[in-house]
């Protein structure tokens, strides 16, 4: 009888274009995109929101962590469109990456690709959402409100 | 406790495919130092080498270059901070001397970033951000740094045109050096000359002239003790200022996009050690390996107001005869950038113009210089500050 293989819990490789992180304790960032839910971690002692999530809070020393959605609006805070893009992304230009004010917190992430680069200006008020990449992997975007 | 000296400075060529190992480049870097230090390496008791590992296929350079360089049986170890790491280097090699333990210590700062394509080398180097939240949407540095381009001009009205001015400066000085990999001469009118390679799209706003080259190159350091370097050398650079400082790899954990905070940091703790203040420093090594990255230095570290950086470069003021000439060597974006030699690179311009032997390149008699050195998109910061 052979050994049963151990399990391993890779889901966040499933996250981005091409993951470069497979295994972390917030692998359920995954299993919310799958579901449409961008989350993030809010420290359960002090309320310190974490986005991105993470497992552990660093002001308490503490890993009595809940998950919170990211809703609302966020203010563009600066973005910039690629004309070139490092190995494993050629396809997908000219892409946009742009950051989100929630307040709170803030979000880096994508511009959604029908959103012209001429139509973005800094302050104005974007939706983070999830999305099913064309490969399969799940990721989100920021969108018009 | 006594100062800490510099008693000797090198740096090899800064080129495109270097005809040699990662043994032989640090050689060439160590080499001129040591010649310039009059030095054997009986004298040396302890070596750091520096540099952003992932370029090259040999672990653990430290030893490798210890035999390599003469330097064994004596200590070695491998110091990394991305694109300050040799900057890093010698705020370590200060610490190791200041505390007895060692009297003359080399710092050894290299990079072979050509053996890799400059797509494999952009994803290698944005994988220095956040490989688990940021990575994944393709991120690069000249995207980043693009994104604080985007930032400043939105808040203080920068145009693309000031920063086209920090590359025509770079050129200016980057013709004089022969260290420097790019030599040709840039004008603001390649900026807006679709035929020209300058005026390429990288990452909005920054053009192929806003970014520097990835270089091969090598660069070393020697420091000393007080005694030893009054004993060894008779024109030490003595180091007044040391800072140093980090913060969140993540944008989304920052605050600030019209500067970088490990600048502010590094800097005030810098000149506060050194007793001086912006106003004091007489020729300056800023890490220019984007354009704004420089405009942003011009502010974080005191020369301007807040937005008032293009006043600045609008006015020559950074030129060589200037009110503060800044990277009067080319920088960056002139010399190319091998990521753990430019720390050293930049330390080694200072020196060379506190000691009036910078040549064609020499700002009129400086007393006292400063170094700004960057890992990363703003990730590390170290500020040093020398004088005669």
């Amino acid at each position: 009888m052979g050994k049963k293989k151990k399990e391993v819990d890779d889901r966040f490789k499933k996250f981005g274009i091409v993951s470069f992180t497979g295994i972390t304790k917030v692998n359920d960032f995954v299993q919310y995109l799958e579901q449409g839910k961008v989350m993030g971690m809010q420290c359960k002692g002090c309320g310190r929101k974490y986005f991105p999530p993470r497992a552990d809070c660093c002001q308490c020393l503490d890993s009595n962590m809940q998950w919170f959605e990211v809703s609302g609006t966020g203010k563009l805070v600066t973005y910039s469109q690629l004309q070139y893009a490092p190995l494993g992304f050629e396809a997908d230009l000219p892409y946009c990456i742009a950051l989100l004010d929630y307040g709170d917190y803030k979000v880096f992430g994508r511009i959604a690709k029908d959103l012209p680069e001429s139509e973005l200006k800094i302050g104005m008020e974007m939706k983070t959402q999830a999305i099913k990449l064309p490969n399969g992997q799940l990721s989100y975007e920021f969108t018009r409100v | 406790m006594g100062k800490v000296g510099i008693i000797g400075v090198g740096q090899s060529s800064f080129v495109r495919g270097y005809p040699g190992s990662i043994r032989e480049l640090a050689f060439e870097g160590f080499k001129e130092a040591m010649k310039d230090a009059q030095l054997t390496v009986k004298d040396i008791d302890a070596s750091i080498v520096c540099s952003a590992p992932e370029y090259d296929k040999q672990r653990s350079p430290a030893g490798v270059f210890a035999e390599y360089l003469g330097l064994i049986p004596q200590p070695t170890c491998y110091l990394e901070s991305l694109c300050s790491s040799s900057s890093m280097g010698l705020r370590v090699a200060y610490s190791l001397v200041k505390s007895g333990l060692h009297d003359v210590v080399a710092v050894i700062g290299f990079q072979k970033m050509s053996e890799i394509s400059s797509a494999e080398s952009q994803e290698r180097m944005g994988r220095g951000a956040d490989i688990q939240w940021e990575s994944p949407f393709g991120t690069m540095m000249p995207a980043y740094y693009a994104m604080y381009a985007r930032a400043h001009m939105e808040k203080y009205g920068t145009t693309p045109e000031d920063l086209a001015l920090i590359r025509v400066k770079a050129s200016t000085y980057g013709q004089i050096n022969d260290k420097a990999v790019y030599r040709k001469p840039v004008t603001l009118e390649m900026f807006s000359d679709p035929d020209s390679p300058m005026s390429g799209p990288v990452a909005s706003p920054l053009r192929v002239g806003d970014c520097c080259a990835n270089a091969d190159g090598a660069s070393c350091v020697i420091v000393a003790n007080e005694e030893k370097a009054k004993a060894l050398s008779d024109k030490p650079v003595w180091i007044l200022g040391l800072g140093a400082a980090s913060t969140a790899v993540n944008l989304a954990g920052r605050d600030l996009f019209t500067g970088l905070t490990v600048a502010q940091e590094a800097a005030t703790q810098a000149y506060e050690m050194a007793g001086v203040g912006p106003k004091d420093i007489d020729v300056a090594e800023v890490h220019d390996c984007f354009t704004i990255a420089e405009m942003m230095a011009y502010e974080n570290l005191g020369f301007a107001e807040p937005g008032g950086g293009k006043e600045l470069i609008r006015g020559k003021e950074t030129y060589k005869e200037g009110s503060i000439p800044v990277n009067v060597d080319g920088g960056l974006l002139s010399k190319g950038h091998p990521v753990g030699a430019t720390g050293g690179s930049q330390i080694r311009t200072i020196v060379l113009q506190l000691r009036g032997e910078a040549g064609e390149m020499q700002v009129k008699d400086p007393e006292i210089g400063l170094v700004h050195n960057i890992g990363g998109v703003g990730l590390y910061g170290n500020v040093t500050i020398l004088g005669r």
